[in-house]
């Protein structure tokens, strides 16, 4: 391990970004556009030997970096990775990847800017998945809200100023509460920022409770879960089709992840105590916004209101506390990167061409893009948890360790088998199916070679994952099964 | 060869002519497209037939091809199981889907979709063959809802039109439906017993006889039947008892060929195999047993009612199918698992027959669906006539024929059975069988003898369902005045012959080793204590000539021979009455033709009431509550606290001045005071 990988997986992509932004113009977009394309590969190739290199029989962190940051106050640029975060760097950096192309010859508005953004932004999700530092941690979670926010906003549809502010203002809500918790720690562990010191924090009860509700805002907003999650449809309906992609792909799981790195190890009696609110939030996700999606008329929306659906069977796996029900929750998130990752994609081909989301303006598209309709079955087929895709393996996994866990739970989580069918399939036919519906459905022309390499290779994930997900499980196990061990031993004293 | 590898060879054969003609279907030629898929079925059919020959050398196989996932303590493995059972399956499938195949070449020659045709039921022959060979729980949902998607995508592979897109929805929900009891069941059992393989499952079994779980207030439930029902309720779904039958009718929608491989031979009866295999765990649940008895002979009775009235010959035939499902799963509850897979395979070699046999009729008639413009069709298709004909001979029973073997010792095992609700199922089933004989000779009539009333074109006329008989629609043409129907291209006809032989030979063959030969032994688990129906039938058999001549002195016979001479009477003889009693008769007649309101009540109460909860959920919850008063809300209270203190900065120096000094006046006073 002598390069240091994280620092290249977070700074590569950034310096890639400045750098197109110093040298791209709308008058040389092509440039631009290699640039940022070289730029995001190379930051997806820095990232394979973190899953080559990494040793699963450990839970330890790996691919460590600590240098001291601000001594002042104890901060430290420290990184890492175990089993848990360490497939995400790669998914967010193969996202990047797919966004690039997919923005390629659509944007040709700012488009040094528009990948400037996108880089930025992966560089910095990078950087919270590997942040081992509290501080370094926020410092990342926060400067990520920046580059979305401009992207809905700059390159958004037209309420778009409404989306990115509703956006900005409910995450920054959570992440000052956040910010507090964050200080209380550094207080109580007599100066540190260190998360992994935090882990081994003794807390009072009643500390812990208030720790986990700062914690349970912060990233309940980010999942988003039921209540607040009415900022991700807007969202997702403004955002250009890239922004819609990172969003759900990469910005939705940061939360979810931010509940396995700070709220079960740091408040784990707490987690135990308000684990049946948690459930039952991620319940009603499951079941309620099902329905929601069923009636949605903008595709976008449903697709946005599909993918708080499916985070809800994400928390639901998080507080059952099993090792089934954490890493089907794992395996549900980097699959959903992958499958409302394409989902959106594929709406974003459609938008390109038609310039509406609407179902009512669609019908019969598979009579003129045969080859797209084939692409948009495999990822709708995912979505509504098909076996032998990708979104199958973490729904069953959830809903066998709910079984376990209390049958009424899994009842209620399975019934997504239906719903979720229902709303997906539903769209998909009123869309894809049927004899073509106007003449702008008659003039459509099928995807191109770029648009097939990019839902191609979706397609090869979403398949080998769910023909084989051993390698994605195998792991994830040494670092679940030490933060099981961890959550079940009291840090009461 | 090594055995292993052959059980791949079979497996992954259908799968590679699949993507052959599937990921290339726009760029290879048609002759390229069908000799690749056929080829893949017919190397996996001969496979088949060699794995077989080894099950009966006495060599059975459980083992893991790869891992497919650990998690915690549990770990899933992707294997084979490979005994008789899974053997008789393999044969069944393969031989009809091979049969299927080449007939397709003749039924679809016109397609445009003709690749991409036979790519899809190469993928199902595949998704099939993972389905019964599987050695685990996992492995099973895998193939049962990869079945479900091949289904999926061929009832709508017609997808301009529009009936045919709500049908393959209706029907992939419908499923998902059973699919939700069935996952429900597969996590109990990993719950409760730690893994997912067959073999450790069965071996634990017996622990769990006594245990119970609280599932609904203070009541205990057996473990055992809350796991068998929900297992059932996916076998519901997919072999469509009632009432998750709906989805079958509709099915219809798909062109014929599938119609016959997966709604009439192999994929229907997924449900019927699945309960044979976890026969160790029915066993110990009477109650489920008569669930699934009861389930069973409403299904057999009620949907055969269905069949009398339909005008469209498929549909017809589907309402047989649904009916003859239902015979199989009585058998289940009956403990009588081997005859239900004895029917399952009789009924796949004539049902898929019939099925052919009326989609060679449908290409003669001109993709004219509607048995009132056939007639005499026997002059002018030969060969569909007397295949056809036998087909029918073997559905309601005749002596001899194989249907006959097969749902006679079904009568006698639920006659034999005495769990609750049996007395209501020999009822049923007997009921059945001079229902099944009318509608079936009723086709046969309509069809092949009588008056010639094709060439009239009118098809103005249809009746019933409203949402499945497009009118107006390019693959309904029928014979133009004066044109004659001919008879099929060998493609067509091969086919037909060829599964008319079993139809005819194969119970008479198999009765006697399949049921009371020990060929099932170890792999159907049969409590003789508790359900020695076996016992019985064994005791009372003879033979399979014996059987037939003990036939004609019992009730079954002449029910059905009554059934023939009834739907004779009324539909070449005096076709006055039918019409005459469906006047007498018009509530009952609306009740049939509304097919007891299933469609209707869930079209209302469950797809109307989703999209009535979801409008209101997320109008009354996400719009108005949360993004209308709380967010919003939050955001105008702002607004408005910013515009009242606005009002405290008006930029004069005398209001400031002003304040200034009442408050110092205030603080003054305050301070005084203490």
């Amino acid at each position: 391990m002598s390069y240091p990988l994280l620092s290249l997986a977070i700074w590569i992509p950034i310096f890639a970004g400045l750098l197109v932004l110093a040298t791209g113009s709308d008058r040389n977009a092509p440039m631009a556009r290699v640039i940022a394309l070289c730029g995001a590969i190379l930051g997806l190739l820095v990232t394979f030997p973190l899953y080559s290199g990494f040793d699963s029989s450990t839970s330890a962190m790996q691919f460590v970096e600590l240098v001291p940051w601000i001594p002042r106050f104890n901060i430290n640029y420290h990184l890492g990775v175990d089993g848990i975060s360490m497939l995400f760097v790669i998914l967010n950096s193969f996202i990047t990847v797919m966004v690039v192309l997919a923005g390629w010859q659509v944007v040709e508005n700012k488009v040094a800017q528009y990948n400037a953004a996108f880089l930025i932004m992966s560089g910095l999700m990078n950087g919270i998945f590997s942040a081992l530092d509290g501080m370094l941690f926020y410092v990342f979670f926060e400067a990520s809200l920046i580059p979305l926010y401009l992207i809905i906003g700059v390159w958004g549809g037209p309420n778009r100023v409404y989306a990115a502010i509703k956006f900005f203002l409910y995450t920054l809500l959570g992440s000052l509460l956040f910010l507090v918790a964050l200080l209380y720690l550094f207080i109580q562990s007599g100066g540190s920022f260190s998360i992994l010191d935090w882990h081994q924090l003794p807390i009072a009860m009643g500390a812990q409770i208030w720790i986990f509700l700062a914690f349970l805002i912060a990233f309940a907003v980010k999942v988003p879960m039921f209540p607040v999650h009415t900022w991700l449809p807007d969202a997702h309906v403004e955002a250009p089709t890239g922004g819609s992609v990172v969003l759900a792909a990469i910005g939705l799981k940061l939360g979810a992840y931010g509940f396995l790195r700070f709220s079960l190890p740091i408040a784990p009696d707490a987690s135990q105590e308000l684990a049946g609110l948690v459930i039952a939030l991620s319940l009603i996700a499951v079941v309620y916004i099902g329905f929601v999606a069923l009636v949605q008329a903008d595709m976008k929306k449903l697709v946005a209101y599909s993918s708080i659906s499916h985070m809800g069977f994400v928390t639901l796996g998080f507080f059952m506390f099993s090792a089934m029900g954490i890493e089907g929750a794992l395996v549900q998130m980097i699959s959903h990167g992958f499958v409302s990752g394409a989902m959106f994609l594929c709406i974003g081909v459609l938008y390109d061409r038609m310039h509406s989301r609407q179902i009512a303006d669609y019908g019969g598209v598979v009579n003129t893009m045969p080859k797209f309709a084939a692409f948009f079955m495999l990822f709708a087929m995912a979505n509504a948890g098909l076996p032998a895709t990708s979104g199958f393996v973490g729904e069953f996994m959830v809903i066998l360790a709910a079984v376990k866990f209390n049958f009424w739970i899994a009842f209620a989580a399975a019934s997504t088998m239906i719903v979720g069918a229902a709303y997906t399939l539903w769209m998909y036919k009123r869309v894809i199916f049927g004899d073509v519906a106007n003449d702008h459905v008659r003039e459509l022309n099928d995807i191109n070679g770029r648009e097939f390499l990019i839902l191609a290779l979706l397609a090869l994930c979403v398949l080998g994952m769910g023909l084989y997900p051993q390698p994605f499980t195998e792991v994830m196990h040494a670092s679940v099964n030490d933060l099981l061990r961890h959550v079940a031993i009291t840090k009461i004293q | 060869m090594e055995m292993q590898k052959l059980y791949l060879l079979v497996a992954l054969a259908p799968l590679f002519g699949a993507a052959v003609a599937g990921l290339l279907c726009r760029v290879i030629p048609r002759w390229l497209g069908h000799t690749v898929t056929i080829a893949g079925v017919a190397v996996s059919f001969i496979g088949s037939v060699l794995v077989f020959q080894d099950v009966m050398a006495g060599n059975t196989f459980n083992g893991p091809v790869y891992t497919w996932m650990t998690t915690g303590d549990y770990s899933f493995h992707v294997g084979f199981l490979i005994d008789s059972l899974t053997a008789t399956m393999m044969l069944v499938v393969t031989f009809v889907s091979l049969m299927v195949h080449i007939y397709t070449i003749g039924y679809m020659h016109e397609d445009p979709g003709y690749n991409r045709f036979f790519s899809y039921i190469s993928l199902f022959t595949f998704s099939m063959l993972m389905l019964v060979m599987s050695n685990n729980f996992m492995q099973l949902f895998f193939g049962w809802e990869a079945v479900g998607l091949v289904s999926y995508l061929l009832i709508g592979f017609w997808y301009t039109r529009p009936t045919a897109i709500f049908a393959n929805m209706k029907a992939f929900l419908v499923n998902r439906v059973g699919d939700f009891g069935f996952i429900l069941g597969i996590g109990l059992v990993l719950a409760h017993f730690g893994s997912l393989d067959y073999a450790t499952v069965f071996a634990k079994a017996p622990e769990f006889a006594n245990t119970t779980i609280n599932i609904w207030g203070a009541a205990d439930w057996s473990l055992m039947t809350v796991v068998c029902i929900c297992l059932f309720i996916g076998a519901m779904g997919k072999s469509a008892q009632v009432p998750l039958h709906v989805w079958l009718p509709d099915s219809m929608e798909g062109p014929t060929p599938i119609s016959a491989l997966i709604h009439a031979a192999t994929m229907v009866t997924a449900g019927i195999f699945m309960v044979s295999r976890m026969s160790p765990l029915f066993e110990m649940s009477t109650t489920a047993l008569s669930f699934v008895l009861v389930i069973g002979a409403i299904t057999a009775l009620f949907m055969g009612f269905l069949g009398i009235i339909q005008n469209d010959i498929k549909r017809v035939v589907a309402y047989s199918t649904l009916s003859q499902l239902g015979y199989m799963t009585v058998a289940l509850g009956a403990s009588a698992y081997s005859v239900a897979v004895f029917h399952l395979m009789t009924h796949a070699f004539f049902k898929a027959l019939l099925f052919l046999g009326a989609g060679s009729v449908i290409i003669g008639m001109h993709h004219d669906q509607d048995m009132r413009n056939m007639g005499g069709l026997r002059k002018y298709m030969p060969i569909t006539w007397i295949t056809s004909l036998l087909g029918s001979l073997a559905l309601i029973g005749t002596p001899f024929f194989a249907g006959f073997y097969s749902k006679d010792s079904i009568i006698e095992a639920v006659a034999a059975s005495h769990i609750p609700g049996a007395g209501f199922a020999y009822f049923a089933v007997l009921a059945g069988v001079f229902v099944t004989a009318f509608y079936s000779f009723r086709m046969y009539f309509l069809v092949f003898h009588g008056e010639e009333r094709f060439g009239k074109a009118h098809h103005d006329e249809h009746t019933g369902d409203h949402d499945d008989e497009e009118v107006s629609h390019d693959h309904h043409h029928g014979l133009a005045p004066g044109q004659k129907p001919h008879e099929s291209p060998w493609v067509v006809t091969l086919p037909l012959v060829l599964l008319a032989i079993p139809s005819v030979l194969i119970g008479y063959v198999a009765i006697e080793p399949l049921l009371y030969g020990g060929y099932f032994e170890g792999v159907i688990h049969i409590d003789k204590v508790a359900h020695p129906v076996m016992e019985e039938l064994a005791h009372e058999f003879h033979g399979p000539l014996a059987m037939v001549a003990h036939a004609f002195r019992t009730a079954p016979f002449w029910l059905a021979l009554s059934g023939v001479v009834v739907a004779w009477f009324f539909y070449m003889k005096r076709p006055d009455i039918p019409a005459a009693i469906q006047r007498r008769f018009s509530g009952l007649n609306a009740i049939l033709e509304n097919k007891y309101f299933f469609d209707k009540i869930n079209e209302t109460v469950f797809a109307g009431g989703a999209r009535l909860l979801g409008r209101g959920l997320w109008r009354g919850g996400d719009v108005a509550v949360i993004d209308g008063f709380i967010v919003n809300g939050s955001a105008k209270v702002v607004g408005w606290m910013a515009a009242v203190v606005r009002y405290f900065q008006t930029g004069y120096v005398y209001h400031y001045a002003f304040t200034m000094i009442i408050g110092l006046l205030l603080l003054l006073t305050l301070w005084v005071r203490v």
